[in-house]
């Protein structure tokens, strides 16, 4: 009886069977699509697992060169190179752009690097190192470009991740909770309803055997008066009913046409 | 331009002040109207609630896309970088000069590792 307890309260009637049933269906399709839709998730979150560490590794190394060219440019256009950099800061000629990508019914963030316009500080490093400068820029270009790629892959995962588990949940609630309760609910009212029908036929049969009954006593009748009819008949053939006689002494007084 | 919101983002950091400084030549650096700068530079004298506090406002910003934070920077506000969780903006802890970057600090590549690891155990070693 431990499924009991676990079924809808409804009355068992075959409508209602039928709408349970129905729902057990839609329930079995939706766990069959959560199921794909999890394992389609799980196919691109573990291609986007390689790809973060892939690029976290690779992203040490450019991070190391920019730092490198940065000491360069400062050891070619001198230490002070930094304020006049952070002076210039105006508005970002390099932004990022952030598009989303749907997998599955997810919809992923993507980020693309982009440059607004060209980058004012070209005076920067004009009196020496210039060369360095521009090396020092394009390779922190660079690294922005790698770090915003894996900044999108984080996202994607964390937002991935999120989304598998939410969707696994579904998946195992279907299957555990909801499908489980529809079969008990269904094989309940199936059960009420053989029930219901044994009942039925107990009656059936109990009205058969009154209706039985019924016509042996009405053939027992027809057979006593069949053979009342028979002896009469047969004491009216040899010419007079005992009744008969017996009648016309007795009831005489009753009947009008008799005058005397 | 001033409202950069529109699917543009920018790009911020916090960071010592060679990295700051390399990625200001890149052209990621921003101040907006109100002189407020979409970078923070620490140093010795920057105090862990300057930090704290810009890494509240630079992940609340809708203009903010991508927050780069230098690791022992990152590890100074642990419980605040662990404890975020939202997509966007994407925290990107990012090694520095002269602190060697350990990925078993980083909050998402510990995940990453962890998940390689079960689930893959009897697979290639990584």
């Amino acid at each position: 009886m431990a499924g009991q307890g676990q079924r809808l309260n409804v009355v068992p009637t075959v409508t209602v069977l039928g709408v349970i049933k129905a729902r057990l269906i839609g329930a079995t399709r939706g766990h069959a699509l959560l199921k794909k839709k999890s394992d389609a998730l799980t196919v691109q979150f573990r291609a986007i697992l390689k790809k973060i560490v892939a690029t976290k590794e690779s992203m040490g190394t450019v991070m190391k060169s920019s730092a490198f060219a940065l000491t360069e440019a400062k050891y070619v256009a001198g230490d002070n190179i930094k304020y006049v950099v952070l002076e210039n800061v105006k508005t970002a000629t390099l932004k990022v752009r952030s598009r989303t990508e749907n997998v599955a019914g997810v919809k992923l963030p993507k980020f693309d690097h982009f440059t607004e316009a060209e980058t004012k500080n070209d005076l920067t490093g004009l009196a020496r190192g210039g060369q360095q400068v521009q090396g020092c820029k394009a390779a922190y270009v660079k690294a922005i470009e790698v770090l915003v790629e894996l900044a999108s892959l984080q996202t994607s995962f964390l937002t991935l991740d999120e989304a598998i588990k939410t969707t696994n949940r579904r998946v195992n609630a279907l299957e555990s909770v909801v499908k489980p309760r529809l079969e008990n609910t269904i094989s309940y009212i199936k059960g009420e309803l053989d029930e219901l029908e044994r009942e039925d036929f107990f009656r059936l049969k109990k009205i058969q055997g009154f209706k039985k009954r019924e016509i042996e006593k009405q053939m027992k009748n027809a057979k006593q008066f069949a053979e009342d009819q028979v002896t009469e008949h047969l004491s009216l053939e040899r010419g007079i009913s005992m009744n008969a006689a017996h009648n016309i002494l007795v009831g005489g007084p009753k009947d009008e046409d008799i005058i005397f | 331009m001033a409202n950069p919101t529109n699917n543009a983002g920018l790009i911020a950091m916090i960071a010592d002040e060679d990295t700051v400084t390399g990625f200001l030549l890149a052209g990621v650096g921003n101040v907006d109207l109100r002189r407020k700068t979409n970078y923070l530079i620490v140093d010795s004298k920057t105090t862990v609630k300057q930090i704290e506090d810009s890494f509240k406002e630079f992940t609340t910003r809708d203009d903010i896309a991508i927050v780069l934070i230098s690791q022992y920077i990152a590890n100074m506000i642990r419980f605040l970088v662990d404890s975020y969780n939202k997509p966007v903006p994407a925290i990107l802890e990012i090694p520095s000069k002269d602190h060697p970057y350990d990925p078993a600090h980083d909050s998402v590549l510990s995940r990453v590792k962890y998940l390689f690891n079960t689930e893959s155990v009897a697979g290639d070693r990584r």
